[in-house]
């Protein structure tokens, strides 16, 4: 399985029946793939859905149904289109359950970085800083390092900040990674990785529990 | 029996020629859904520049207000996302751009703000950040907030799925986005549509914006290819 779809499939086993979710651009669309039960999770996208099923099949498409990200999108039964207003009333007014985002870094105290480098990167926010705030649980979906092997799990965050003290997991390539009042937890390892391998890969401390980690 | 029956039914070029050099002017739509095409395509045609233009979104290279963008017709653009748009943050990167860029929720409420005849919002979204804007921040109940202003334009320019001919509007699916929270904030509402039905088709019952807020109504052709499938965001078969 592509690293991608690992983390896409690891993370669909954190969303409980009869959640609404919201998955950010990037890894956190491949969830859709892996939903246990499409009927019991009502898919949130920020351009205007509650109830968004899997992207179009070829030569299905609707020129006016497409996910935030701008692909061709579907529905389930059930569902409803409102405008932007109305979209983001239920992200600020605490109806998403769960929301999966990408990261540039993730501090150890939840800091979650993944909007702007400055000079380098400027997509501008989008829903990401209302998403990332106002979620009652934020999972960040990433790969452990960067392009050129720079930890993502950091410290403190170098990046202008997205949210504050927002993410409570870290999914990757290699980990599950919890974030406690303590610091962050190593929960669960990739097959094939070791906790040394992880702890060499994170700038953050990590607290390792006793024993054998489970793996995904 | 149809009151107004035909008063607000413009072509493009009629509908648009008033658009002055260096207004300011709300598109509606988020990607392509609900972007007014027709309309922007007659702006690039008429030579309309040194615009402040307000989107979602930069577009994507030769659709909606790229076409504007690209042709330099555009001064400053005020969205949520640009990353869809290489050329446009080039430009911004070369300093030709102005671009200013606020979370999305934020902005549409910015927008409802300013057609609801209201001086601004207090929001709590991004008070971390250091920005070029600095912010007016307020206590209310225990809680900060920061003031953010009203926006309205001089234009708005939006796409329904529909009209009938007093103006009432529907939109369709991922369509609506930022177009009604638009047509309701700025001087002259420019709605271009597929379909305008006489008065009284529309159920009054069904309808998403009342043609109160619409000034011009322009009949669309849908065929062009940017009210198509993008066959780049689309499944490969």
């Amino acid at each position: 399985m592509h690293y991608k779809h690992r983390i896409a499939w690891r993370a669909a086993r954190e969303i409980k029946a009869g959640q609404i979710i919201n998955l950010g651009i990037g890894i956190p669309t491949l969830i859709m793939d892996y939903l246990p039960d499409r009927q019991q999770v009502f898919v949130h996208s920020e351009n205007g859905i509650w109830g968004m099923g899997p992207r179009a099949a070829a030569g299905r498409e609707d020129p006016d149904l497409i996910d935030a990200g701008a692909a061709y999108a579907t529905i389930v039964p059930g569902a409803a289109f409102f405008d932007t207003l109305t979209s983001f009333a239920i992200i600020r007014g605490g109806r998403i359950d769960l929301a999966f985002l990408g990261a540039l870094q993730v501090a150890q105290n939840g800091d979650l970085a993944n909007w702007i480098i400055p000079g380098q990167m400027t997509p501008g926010i989008g829903g990401g800083m209302e998403l990332a705030q106002k979620s009652r649980k934020v999972i960040v979906l990433t790969t452990h390092v960067t392009k050129t092997g720079a930890p993502k799990i950091v410290k403190s965050c170098s990046l202008p900040l997205t949210a504050p003290a927002c993410v409570a997991m870290i999914i990757t390539d290699r980990a599950v990674i919890e974030v406690t009042d303590a610091g962050l937890c190593l929960k669960e390892l990739a097959e094939g990785v070791s906790v040394a391998d992880v702890v060499a890969a994170t700038e953050a401390p990590l607290l390792v529990p006793e024993g054998e980690l489970p793996r995904f | 029996m149809w009151p107004m029956s035909s008063s607000k039914i413009f072509s493009a070029a009629e509908a648009c020629r008033s658009i002055a050099d260096g207004a300011t002017v709300l598109v509606g739509g988020f990607g392509q859904p609900g972007t007014p095409n027709r309309l922007l395509r007659q702006l690039l045609a008429q030579g309309t520049k040194q615009l402040t233009l307000v989107k979602n979104d930069a577009s994507e290279p030769g659709l909606g207000i790229s076409i504007l963008i690209e042709a330099g017709r555009v001064a400053k653009l005020i969205a949520s996302h640009v990353g869809l748009n290489p050329l446009a943050v080039a430009l911004m990167h070369e300093g030709r751009l102005a671009i200013e860029v606020y979370p999305q929720g934020i902005l549409a409420e910015k927008i409802r703000a300013g057609g609801a005849g209201l001086g601004g919002i207090l929001t709590d979204i991004g008070l971390h950040l250091d920005t070029d804007r600095p912010a007016q921040l307020v206590e209310v109940a225990g809680a900060r907030y920061k003031i953010e202003p009203a926006l309205r334009g001089d234009v708005a320019l939006i796409h329904a799925a529909r009209a009938d001919t007093m103006g009432n509007l529907v939109f369709t699916k991922t369509a609506g986005n930022f177009n009604p929270a638009m047509a309701m904030a700025a001087d002259l509402v420019i709605v271009e549509t597929g379909e305008i039905v006489p008065a009284g088709a529309i159920d009054p019952d069904h309808v998403h914006l009342p043609g109160a807020f619409v000034d011009r109504l322009v009949l669309v052709e849908k065929s062009a290819a940017d009210y198509g499938v993008l066959k780049h965001h689309a499944l490969q078969a």
